[in-house]
């Protein structure tokens, strides 16, 4: 067994399979395939994926250090000896730098949102496309979308994975797309009004916007013709998806995400709602502690690292994703074996989430940096007084930038503001203080009061 | 003939105005006259004071940030139309006001408005030639002690 080569396109994917029935629970039986029967599939899966990013330097150079090959991977466990992916990883590289297939196999290219530094994209072939719109087909699927549904979707559409992702997953479903994308919520509205739209997806937080805007348009908001909605892209709580599924009388489902992995799609709710499935099929999750890299007890949080199984163009191994959970392999009552994981509870760095956006507060301080004589002394207020994030961005007033004249003082002000926008791509408020107003810390500075409750 | 103006940034909340005013106080600095420019987050204080070095270094200690910028005191005739005749002088040589405010005294016949002019060397060339008094620092305390008197 050792020796022998593996062949690379044995198994790996079977044509997606259409629910058999309307009334079918699952869009692909893999979702309920009995556990030990997956984790073979995911042996061998993990040994092709060793296989095939064997051409890529960082993991060439660290597999060989390591004395890695697809032959040594005998158990799951053998996961453990793998080397870690970070996002540094990723920004350190040339831009395609992971890439394992040749340009001319490339079928799109995705990016991260605002992240810190260089921006670090996402390449697929046209077979991952294919997998992307299957996976999230299965939690649309699950979340109650059918063929005859109408779906609007209020993600941006571009770099994002957001729009795209559910997409194609709607269509796959075989439902119908109102491609709305992000912006305009009055639109959205009217829309949603006019085409009798079944099923809402967006961020959790935009859906609270859109109740709030319909009533301020004197609508009742749990009147509208919406019924689902599927709502990612952000962390939320109970509470909002009770307020969510209250204020537009809707069933609000969970799903997660990330687009270096593949964007959304790496799990999502069923109908259920206590925990995302992971589609492990196609995804090796592993909960770490981020201190010591061991796996944490079931039920306890830790950070999820993620490999990928079957992706062609970017296949990662053991990516670290800094997002914060918990998984749980008790059976869930709808039939499917996969784990589930816990909404998300945190990160193990400090990335914000702003409205969806990815916000590092070392952007806000470049952004200072950049206004000539800004003190590095400030503070991100964060809140979410109504539906939506809101940033105020306190910064001390400087001898350097401090002026006798009003309109230079707002235009110091406005000037921040826009630095903060043209990096991260959020408005915030810009709040200027007098000197000496913000505490010091001796230690590690806190730079962040999130009020929010996450 | 230019007098010295300290400013001072303000958060505008209750109390903000009260602490550099207890300040001068403790160190015993008269406050010639003041103003205060507000927005809904915060406001800048100018003040003229009767030594505005020791202000300056009392409010530094303090951990204030404080600017000195140097403005025009002009004297105005205290009847309709003198403020007008002044500001007509500087429309027509095209003189920028960035702000202005006035003195919390003056005698029965004349007034006295603080300038801050964009070129105010370029204005008290303008102001002179018309005939305009200018009034220095040092003049300054005398009306001040005129007052007092």
């Amino acid at each position: 067994m050792a020796n022998q080569p593996i062949p690379l396109c044995h198994a790996i994917r079977k044509k997606p399979q259409p629910p058999a029935g309307l009334d079918s629970p699952f869009w692909d039986v893999a979702e309920s395939q009995p556990v030990e029967e997956r984790q073979s599939l995911q042996l061998h899966r993990l040994r092709e994926t060793i296989s095939r990013v064997r051409n890529v330097p960082f993991y060439q150079s660290a597999f060989r250090e390591m004395n890695i090959t697809p032959e040594s991977i005998r158990t799951l466990d053998d996961l453990r000896r793998l080397p870690f992916t970070t996002k540094a990883d990723l920004r350190d590289s040339p831009p395609l730098g992971f890439c394992a297939v040749p340009r001319e196999d490339i079928a799109r290219i995705h990016g991260s949102t605002g992240t810190t530094g260089r921006q670090t994209f996402v390449a697929y072939t046209a077979e991952d496309l294919d997998l992307w719109s299957d996976l999230c087909a299965r939690f649309l699927y699950a979340g109650g979308l059918r063929k005859n549904h109408l779906v609007q979707i209020a993600f941006g559409y571009g770099l994002f994975t957001g729009g795209f992702g559910l997409h194609y997953g709607v269509e796959r479903v075989g439902a119908a797309v109102v491609p709305a994308a992000a912006g305009n919520t009055q639109r959205h509205i009217t829309l949603m009004r006019d085409l009798a739209v079944d099923v809402l997806v967006c961020t959790p937080s935009y859906a609270l916007s859109i109740a709030e805007t319909a009533r301020a348009m004197g609508f009742d908001s749990a009147q509208l013709p919406i019924r689902y909605g599927h709502f990612g892209g952000e962390p939320w709580t109970q509470d909002m998806r009770r307020r969510i599924e209250q204020e537009l009388g809707i069933l609000a489902f969970n799903n997660y995400g990330l687009s270096e992995i593949i964007g959304p799609g790496v799990s999502g709710e069923c109908h259920e709602q206590n925990g995302m499935h992971l589609q492990e099929d196609h995804f090796l999750v592993e909960c770490l502690d981020p201190e010591t890299l061991e796996p944490v007890e079931e039920g306890e949080v830790g950070e999820l690292v993620i490999t990928s199984l079957t992706r062609r163009a970017m296949p990662l191994i053991r990516y670290r994703t800094r997002d914060l959970s918990s998984l749980d392999s008790r059976p869930c009552p709808c039939g499917r074996t996969t784990r589930r994981m816990s909404r998300l509870t945190g990160r193990t760095d400090d990335m914000l989430i702003i409205r969806g956006v990815n916000v590092f507060p070392s952007q806000i301080e470049e952004a200072l940096l950049r206004v000539e004589g800004t003190a590095p002394h400030y503070m991100i207020e964060i809140d979410r007084p109504g539906s939506l994030d809101e940033v105020t961005v306190h910064v001390e007033v400087h001898p350097q930038t401090f002026s006798d004249r009003m309109d230079r003082m707002q235009a110091l002000r406005d000037r921040i503001d826009r630095e903060i926008h043209s990096i991260t791509g959020l408005r915030v408020k810009v709040v200027l203080l007098g000197p000496q107003t913000l505490e010091r810390f001796t230690g590690k500075a806190r730079r962040v009061n999130d009020h929010r409750k996450l | 003939m230019k007098i010295k103006q300290l400013s001072l940034f303000l958060e505008n909340q209750a109390g903000k105005l009260y602490y550099p005013c207890k300040v001068l106080a403790d160190a015993g600095i008269d406050i010639l006259t003041l103003s205060l420019a507000d927005t809904q987050q915060f406001g800048i204080l100018r003040l003229i004071v009767d030594d505005w070095e020791k202000a300056r270094t009392v409010f530094e200690k303090a951990g204030s940030v404080v600017k000195v910028t140097e403005v025009v005191a002009v004297e105005v005739e205290n009847r309709p139309g003198g403020l007008a005749g002044i500001l007509e002088i500087l429309e027509e040589s095209r003189i920028n006001i960035e702000y202005m405010y006035a003195f919390t005294f003056g005698r029965q016949d004349r007034a006295i408005m603080i300038f801050r002019f964009e070129d105010s060397d370029g204005a008290i060339r303008v102001l002179n030639t018309k005939g305009v008094r200018i009034v220095s620092q040092t003049d300054l305390k005398h009306h001040q002690n005129g007052r007092e008197c």
